[in-house]
């Protein structure tokens, strides 16, 4: 479900799907720029109504979907 | 002296989104005036403008997630500068099909706004007063800023030579069109990808504009824009972007490109008098009507077209009246004035470009566009203001002139291009 709303998250902030984003993607691997990343983590703050303080340590889309997980129990 | 001319053309307006729809438009004196759409008017006495329809920018966009990073007055400029780059022909890198003909340290972009990303700008203010400081987008400054339509362009084009937003108000896209015809002129690059961009048909610039007393209340999109008719009574909102490829002649000539016209003459002043009204004696608008006859050199016996600022407000079109004549004395009744605001309102920072591009009609089609809704005659402007109906007319010049909020005019001269003429 996290995982769902992250992805669509994401293709949000593309403006169009991409198939071969997986949970072992990086961040860095989405090939969207800094200040993406930086309204990517503004919009899943947002949507999950929490705030991602440990950004340094989310490396990967499973980072981020495992840390939403455990902060919104 | 390098000769300077133009190679492309591009546009984004109300009476039409690419260069055949506009001049269609032009010649046959069809309005781009309607009731307002684009937002709810029930709490504002401003009913009618003249909006872009149709525009769609993923045709122009290829990488979709641009497009949610772009102010709409960035997407109006890149799509008008995609259509003068291909009209043209020019490019700076090499696309794939076609090799490159254009070193990109000589290729340039003046391209201004008269405001910049409003939309964005009301957007991310609200973010800040309903949610916090944390919530504006990082995109936010990017966006906004009024170069980024310069800066978009430049990095889409691979333009690596001089770029400068020009910000005049509504002077701002003759004064681009004219400083890259100097730099060209002066060897500091060999094109410049020039014109304006502006898409402020939102609530907060309508209220601020109505309430300078600069727009009409008029609901009636016919009695509305009325440039120089003794019933007008401030100007419509028009929105859109122009873009136009200024080039060295031998460099364009070398690559085979087609010419519409050439650029001979460039007049820039200020009034230093009022932020928002001319010079009652319209000394500064004088003085640079004057400026680019002058460097143009145009003869007593040539034919002249003139496309006017001619927004519709009392103030504007009898100083503007008063100023050719005061270039040309009794001449002026022969000059061919028209107002292209009477079709496609007032397009602010846009407007000096669009409206370079309809001047070039009457080199390429032999024929000038008119002022529409021309009814009532007013004893103050007595000139020739091709009312109602294009008129068949080849000029020798045409002139554009723009005059903007904090007192500054700009003229610029073009002239029907002669392969054959001699450099003087």
């Amino acid at each position: 479900m996290v995982y769902e709303k992250v992805l669509n998250l994401i293709t949000d902030l593309k403006g169009e799907e991409d198939d071969s984003i997986t949970k072992e993607t990086l961040l860095t691997e989405l090939n969207l720029d800094s200040l993406d990343i930086a309204e990517l983590i503004m919009n899943i703050e947002d949507e999950f109504n929490t705030t991602v303080d440990e950004r340094e340590s989310l490396k990967s889309i499973g980072d981020v979907v495992e840390f939403i997980e455990k902060k919104i129990g | 002296m390098r000769r300077v001319v133009i190679t492309g053309m591009g546009v984004i307006s109300p009476v039409g989104n690419d260069l055949p729809s506009f001049k269609d438009s032009l010649i046959n004196g069809k309005s781009g005036i309607a009731p307002i759409t684009r937002f709810d008017t029930s709490e504002t006495k401003i009913k009618v403008a003249a909006q872009v329809e149709n525009f769609d920018p993923k045709q122009y966009f290829i990488d979709k997630s641009e497009i949610r990073k772009t102010d709409l007055y960035v997407q109006y400029a890149y799509a008008a500068a995609l259509q003068a780059m291909n009209d043209s022909g020019l490019r700076a890198i090499d696309d794939g099909e076609n090799s490159a003909n254009c070193d990109p340290e000589r290729l340039g972009v003046y391209v201004g706004s008269g405001i910049g990303g409003m939309t964005t700008f009301y957007d991310e203010s609200v973010k800040l007063h309903t949610r916090g400081p944390s919530r504006v987008s990082p995109h936010f400054i990017p966006m906004m800023i009024g170069n980024i339509a310069a800066g978009t362009i430049s990095i889409k084009f691979g333009a690596c030579g001089p770029t400068l937003p020009v910000v005049t108000a509504c002077a701002t896209s003759t004064n681009s069109i004219g400083e890259a015809y100097l730099a060209i002129k002066h060897d500091r690059a060999d094109a410049i990808i020039a014109g304006g961009s502006e898409a402020t048909l939102t609530p907060l610039a309508v209220a601020g504009f109505a309430n300078c007393f600069a727009l009409s209340e008029s609901d009636d999109p016919e009695r509305a824009s009325i440039p120089f008719d003794k019933e007008r009574n401030g100007f419509v909102m028009g929105e859109g972007a122009g873009i136009l490829i200024i080039e060295e002649l031998t460099h364009a000539q070398k690559r085979g490109a087609k010419i519409y016209a050439e650029i001979c003459g460039y007049g820039n002043t200020s009034d230093a008098y009022h932020v928002t009204a001319p010079h009652p004696e319209a000394n500064g608008a004088t003085a640079s009507i004057k400026l680019a006859v002058k460097e143009a050199q145009i003869g007593e016996n040539d034919k002249i077209y003139i496309n006017a600022h001619g927004t519709s407000t009392q103030l504007n079109d009898k100083a503007e009246t008063l100023a050719i004549k005061k270039v040309f004395g009794e001449r002026a009744y022969d000059i061919a004035i028209s107002s292209t605001k009477s079709m496609t309102g007032h397009m602010l920072g846009a407007a000096g470009a669009i409206e370079a591009i309809a001047s070039t009609l009457t080199f390429t089609d032999g024929v000038v566009p008119p002022t529409i809704g021309y009814k009532i005659p007013d004893p103050e402007c007595d000139l020739d203001y091709v009312p109602n109906k294009a008129r068949e007319f080849k000029a020798d010049f045409a002139l554009s002139t723009s005059l903007g909020f904090g007192g500054h005019n700009a003229c610029i001269a073009l002239k029907r291009f002669n392969a054959d003429e001699r450099t003087k």
